[in-house]
């Protein structure tokens, strides 16, 4: 396998999900079993991405390879000659494994699908919208550019405003992916200014490129604190894609589309392109956008790990959870250590994916049952539901042997090593503790689902065990949850060949004034180094130590916990809710998020809406209207004029003719001998006046 | 080889159809319908020989020898007494890059809309040869090179448009046709006065050497040519200038239509029958817009170069106040007509930052939301064939009932908001990108991009209000599109997705000519120093 | 003192005067139809007393003669219309005959 036929691959497995799109869009009404077309494209896509995987990742490891094409062509710009557009594709480590999580996952997703969407009026339909996400998606992972990152960026929106609404008869459903959508834009406009820099500053859109140009010293507008303000902008793309916080509301809105969808888009890969993204904007990160890439991502992890304590629904504590755990990653990031945060989202693909499909198959199992309190004591009746979850479960608790474990130890460590070289101590707290409620929420949900007694006998009596095309994809997902599939060690992650040889990341290009002190340059010499200084190396290998019993410690403390409260009844949790009922109800009102913004942003853009909206009828459209009638008053006085004036004039002359002719009238008696009487009068004063 | 006058033919072909219509007997309404179509169709076809023919690399702009198919002869000359000498005016076609796209944009507007056309059944022979006056006149618009005719046929637009409004709109048609036709006039005469302020200025030389007034634009863009004491001498420029192009620019703001002078427009496309709407957004405000590139970039470079900023002001006003006026609407064609004037700030944007990337998007945003919006009426002309009511409110669940509708309608509605892959995403990138080069609009731009938010969110609502959800149970007989109006819909929907996927096909034809409009206007930045403003 | 033209011409003067008088005052047509036979005589008078006293030949004579017979046709013509208006409108006052047609 050599370069062209892996750029060519790549290229086929971008494609041919959206000629798949177009076949079962148009064909879906007349052929029954089109979505057999859709599985077949995505089985193949499923294939050549693992081969690409597989040959990248053991024989080109530090290889990459880049193809692009001239898309648009401007030529003889009057300032700097011939402009092109290039899109391309970018094949390294990093966007071959993450186009095999999203080719796994949505394979995976895919086969539940057949059975988990059966008998639905618009099941062809359903896998053509899968198809279209799948290549917006792929789109996102394989480009080489800014550019085409942005316009796979809002497709993927489309794809998921498509599958939020799915099921559009429901008022719910359409409101949610109404917002999806809008909420992803406020992000995606900041992303697009940050563009919008990057094209002034660089004229390209190109990673390379730009990186390139950043390290051989320029900077926008020449300044570093616009160098922050482009990473910021172009950071908050994923603010809005990967719902962190203050854009999160969206994400446990989008649980209204159905269950496959949420595992495959709103928690395994989609809302994992914003994380990707910061991961290829990494080098251009300044120290101050990485703090404050660190500090969205702290809030987004500890704001909803908070929520999600006291929610019902199982789908929207999953949802909570996947926010946190996207927080996780960004904070990862935001503290440098972005091997980690990637490496976290790999493994958070597969768990959560998990986690999703099998609250599907609950949700299936009950008969569209979603509140864990109608629930309990499942695990009888679906023991492989069962099983899975509880390993997904373990996993995103961060228990070893689990994948969860390798990267959230990884990230912890991380931000107590940042803390030891920035002083920022905050961060670490809230990641440790979020470590504990994670633990203790998934539980929660746990065992009140699958343990206990029934709490609704009616619904456990129909509740039955999910059919094999579901299972199935819930038993690898599981599989991936392991440890050995990421590292041979079950402790640590550094040394296995994940970390070791696979991922790898460029080097801050930042000016060294502006980026974090212990991020190191790449060596002179081209060769890959570390990314980081020598001290900051060394002290974290020091401090993984602790931060190891750390973690164990606190997953302990929250699993420990969950049964206390739940399972054995130790403790009371409604005496507690009673206790902190303000808190309780804040948690349980998400924070009034949704309220907040509803009253002020969303009702503020209505009555403004309104108010332009009068101002234009009464106002504009009054002056335009005033006018007129303005003019008609003049035109009624200049008619009054001519009516009065103008034309008594010339009535009055009228009238003054009648009036002699009246006169002269009398004359005229139309008797002979009158006449003669005239003419002899006059012949006489004729003959007195000229005799 | 002789050439033929294609763009007389293309201008003139819709007359020799409105010949033949009125000499139809009054009740063949199916021949004329056709007669039209076919004329209308006839254009699409010569059209497409031009842009066949098109030499991409020729400039145009203030160079005569660089437009492409001229044609030019005397028209009208006479001895004007002493003071005027001898009056001549040209007939001078000629297109470059900018109207190129405008001429392809016009012959298919104009073709869609014949075929809307199809259900107009009040005095058809009287529409149909209103219409094809019309499209002589926007035709000729875009053709023309001399000043005097381009004014004939600006005016010469106006009157059918009128009387389409005037007859065969809805309740309030009087109103709304009186409201454009003085409106619209009121710029017309606005764009007069510059136009006689210029031609009493500058003086070129006629056959026998002698020295007169002139018509021509391209002259008119030459400094050289300017009298030394000319009003609006180019010489010796003096505040009149930036008082002629004011009047200029005001006479064309009020078409595109710019804020504060926008009301007629959604009076006018809610009242006027569909087909007359698609032709208003469709063709008919790309005219302001096109004549304040052709006309008043290069004939008042000084000015427009000082005024850069105030351009893009207005343009921004444009789109987030178009967009908000949009988001309160409650009826469907109102909303579309507001989103126009929120479009069309898009371009006025990209106008205003003078690089050759906005520039570029703003031409391409002209004839995308040419084609875009001239979909969007269309929708809501089949939803009110069927139910004739333009409520957004009364409807609700069409997805489920007229499916295939609703496919096209995401189309167009995603195209709208900007969705990358569609044509307008392009063009509004463009003039994003265009506006953030220049410094003077920069601020501006970034501002503007508030509008992808709220574009996106009129549009996603009232697709939610009309298309999802249950079905409002008064609609559940309604059909889905008839094969009439799949030719409507394919052909635009096409076109939106081809310009998204490879925009270089409109791209490439502007290209040069808009290098050129801007290298001249970046020449005048420099040479018109001694200007006072 | 003997005849002379003078009192010829007073003469038929005062006829003349007589006759005008009658076709303004009469109200009768016959009346005025007989002013006007006062008026013809006056101008005979006059015609024979300038062919007397002038050196004019017979000429008055003879145009005096023609004035008679003019006269007498005139007379019996206008009767006849006369009689006429009166068989139509029952009465010959001028006043009242303001009608051509009844």
């Amino acid at each position: 396998m050599n370069e062209n036929l892996m750029i060519n691959l790549s290229v086929i497995a971008l494609f041919i999900p959206l000629i798949g799109f177009f076949f079962t869009v148009v064909l879906g009404k007349r052929i029954k079993s089109m979505y057999l077309f859709e599985i077949l494209i995505i089985s193949a896509v499923m294939i050549i991405s693992a081969l690409l995987a597989f040959f990248k990742l053991a024989y080109y490891t530090d290889a990459v390879f880049i193809a692009e094409f001239t898309w648009i062509k401007i030529q003889n710009l009057p300032v700097f000659g011939d402009f092109s557009f290039n899109l391309g594709v970018k094949l390294d480590n990093i966007s071959v494994i993450m186009l095999f999580v999203v080719a796994a996952i949505s394979t995976l997703v895919h086969y539940y699908s057949i059975a988990y969407m059966k008998g639905d009026k618009r099941y062809n339909r359903f896998f053509a919208y899968l198809g279209i996400f799948t290549f917006s998606m792929n789109g996102i992972v394989l480009t080489h550019n800014l550019l085409m990152m942005y316009i796979f960026w809002e497709l993927v929106g489309l794809s998921s405003y498509l599958l939020i609404g799915f099921w559009y008869e429901k008022k719910s459903a359409s409101d949610a992916a109404k917002k999806a959508f809008l909420v992803n834009r406020i992000g995606d406009m900041g992303m697009l200014a940050g563009i919008l820099i990057v094209f002034f500053t660089f004229h390209t859109f190109t990673f390379d490129e730009i990186f390139g140009q950043v390290a051989s010293g320029v900077l926008p507008f020449n300044s570093e604190f616009w160098l922050t303000m482009m990473g910021i902008l172009l950071f908050c793309g994923a603010i809005g894609k990967s719902a962190q916080f203050p854009l999160h509301v969206w994400l446990p809105d989008a649980m209204e589309g159905p269950t496959p969808v949420s595992a495959l888009i709103h928690a395994a890969t989609m809302v994992a392109a914003g994380v990707y993204l910061t991961v290829r904007i990494f080098p251009i990160m300044t120290g101050d956008a990485l703090l404050f890439v660190a500090v969205v991502g702290m809030l987004s992890a500890f704001i909803p790990a908070t929520i999600a304590l006291t929610q019902t629904d199982i789908k929207r504590v999953l949802a909570y959870s996947t926010v946190s755990q996207l927080g996780y990653m960004i904070m990862a990031i935001g503290v440098g250590s972005v091997v980690y945060g990637f490496f976290h989202l790999v493994t958070h693909a597969f768990f959560k994916a998990g986690l999703f499909l099998g609250s599907g198959s609950v949700i299936h199992g009950m008969h569209h049952e979603q509140e864990i309190t109608q629930m309990g004591g499942l695990r009888k009746k679906m023991p492989v539901t069962y099983y899975t979850f509880l390993i997904f479960c373990l996993a995103i608790s961060g228990v070893p042997f689990f994948s969860g474990f390798l990267s959230k130890d990884g990230i912890l460590a991380a931000t107590a090593n940042f803390s030891i070289f920035t002083g920022h101590w905050l961060i670490p707290v809230a990641a440790f503790s979020v470590a504990i409620l994670t633990a203790f929420y998934m539980f929660r949900l746990l065992i009140l689902t699958f343990h206990g007694t029934p709490r609704n006998q009616h619904k456990y009596d129909h509740a039955h065990e999910s059919p094999k095309f579901m299972i199935v994809p819930l038993v690898i997902l599981a599989l991936f949850s392991f440890f050995f599939i990421f590292s041979p060690n079950p402790i640590s992650a550094e040394n296995g060949w994940t970390l070791s040889s696979w991922l790898k990341v460029p080097n801050s290009v930042v000016p060294e004034s502006a980026r974090y002190s212990f991020l190191a340059s790449a060596p002179a010499d081209g060769s890959s180094g570390s990314l980081y200084t020598h001290e900051y190396v060394e002290s974290s290998h020091h401090i993984h130590y602790y931060v190891l019993f750390g973690s164990l410690l606190l997953a302990g403390i929250g699993i420990l916990f969950a049964y206390l409260f739940y399972q054995y009844r130790k403790l009371n949790a409604d005496k507690l809710t009673g206790k902190i009922t303000p808190l309780y109800t804040f948690s349980r009102n998400k924070w009034y998020f949704d309220e907040l913004y509803q009253s002020t942003f969303v009702a503020g853009t209505m009555r403004l809406a309104g108010l332009l909206a009068w101002f234009d009828s009464t106002i504009v459209d009054g002056i335009v209207n005033l006018s007129a009638s303005v003019t008609r008053i003049f035109s009624r006085i200049s008619g009054a004029f001519d009516n009065y004036v103008v034309d008594g004039l010339v009535n009055l002359f009228a009238t003054l003719s009648g009036m002699f002719g009246l006169i002269l009238r009398r004359f005229q008696t139309g008797r002979v001998q009158v006449y003669l009487v005239f003419v002899l009068f006059s012949l006489i004063v004729l003959i007195l006046t000229f005799a | 080889m002789q050439q033929l006058p294609y763009l007389s033919l293309i201008t003139f072909l819709p007359v020799i159809g409105l010949i033949l219509i009125l000499f139809l007997p009054k009740k063949n309404d199916k021949q004329v319908k056709y007669i039209a179509i076919f004329f209308t169709g006839l254009q699409v076809v010569l059209a497409g020989i031009l842009w066949n023919a098109y030499n991409y690399a020729a400039g145009g702009i203030n160079d005569p020898k660089s437009f492409q198919f001229v044609e030019k002869f005397t028209w009208i000359q006479f001895w004007g007494g002493d003071w005027l000498g001898t009056v001549k005016i040209d007939y001078f076609l000629g297109i470059d890059g900018l109207s190129m796209p405008m001429v392809m944009l016009t012959a298919l507007i104009s073709f869609i809309a014949a075929i809307s056309s199809w259900s107009i059944n009040k005095s058809v022979k009287g529409y149909f040869a209103l219409f094809l006056l019309l499209d002589t006149g926007m035709m000729g618009v875009f053709v023309a090179l001399d000043f005097f005719l381009f004014y004939v046929f600006w005016e010469l637009m106006l009157l059918p448009m009128y009387f389409l409004i005037g007859i065969w709109g809805g309740p309030r048609k009087e109103y709304a046709a009186i409201k454009f036709f003085i409106y619209t006039l009121l710029g017309s005469v606005f764009i007069l006065l510059a136009i006689i302020g210029l031609y009493l200025s500058a003086k070129v030389p006629l056959g026998d050497g002698t020295q007169v007034f002139t018509f021509n634009m391209l002259e008119l863009m030459n400094p050289k040519n300017y009298l030394q004491d000319g009003i609006l001498s180019a010489v010796n420029p003096s505040n009149l200038r930036f008082l002629a192009f004011i009047a200029l620019f005001v006479g064309f703001a009020i078409k595109i239509p710019m804020f504060p002078f926008h009301t007629w427009l959604p009076d006018a496309h809610v009242e006027a029958p569909t087909p007359i709407s698609v032709i208003l957004a469709g063709v008919l405000l790309k005219m302001g817009t096109y004549g304040i590139l052709r006309i008043n970039y290069p004939i008042f470079p000084d000015v427009t170069v000082s005024l850069v900023w105030w351009i893009a002001l207005f343009g921004m006003i444009n789109i987030i106040y178009g967009a908000l006026c949009a988001m309160a609407q409650k009826d469907f064609k109102k909303l579309i007509a507001y989103s126009s004037v929120s479009h069309m700030g898009f371009v006025m944007l990209g106008m205003a930052s003078l690089t050759t990337v906005g520039v570029a998007g703003a031409v391409l945003q002209m004839f995308n939301h040419g084609t875009i919006t001239a979909m969007l009426f269309l929708i809501v002309g089949v939803l009110y064939d069927r139910t004739h009511t333009r409520g957004l409110d009364d409807f609700g669940g069409m997805a489920n009932q007229m499916p295939v509708y609703t496919g096209f309608v995401t189309v167009a509605f995603f195209a709208a908001i900007g969705l990358p892959g569609l044509s307008g995403f392009i063009s509004e990138a463009f003039v994003f990108l265009g506006g953030f080069s220049n410094g003077v609009t920069r601020v501006l731009t970034v501002i503007s991009t508030l509008g992808i938010l709220l574009g996106a969110g009129y549009m996603l609502w009232t697709l939610q209000r009309v298309f999802l959800g249950n079905l409002n149970e008064k609609w559940n007989a309604l059909t889905d599109l008839d094969t009439r109006e799949y030719v409507m819909f394919i052909p635009l929907t096409i076109i939106i997705i081809l310009l998204g996927v490879y925009p270089s096909l409109m791209l490439d034809i502007m290209n040069s000519s808009v290098n050129s409009l801007v290298k001249f206007l970046t020449v005048a930045k420099t040479s018109y120093t001694s200007i006072g403003f | 003192m003997s005849i002379g033209l003078n009192h010829f011409l007073i003469v038929s003067g005062i006829l003349f005067s007589l006759g005008i008088f009658a076709i303004v005052t009469r109200k009768n047509a016959i009346m005025v139809l007989m002013g006007i036979e006062f008026i013809l005589n006056a101008s005979n008078i006059n015609f024979i007393a300038f062919s007397k006293f002038g050196n004019f030949g017979v000429q008055g004579e003879v145009i005096a003669l023609f004035v008679i017979v003019l006269a007498a046709c005139e007379a019996a013509i206008a009767l006849a219309i006369v009689l006429n208006i009166y068989k139509q409108f029952t009465t010959v006052n001028v006043d009242e005959i303001n009608n051509l047609k009844n």
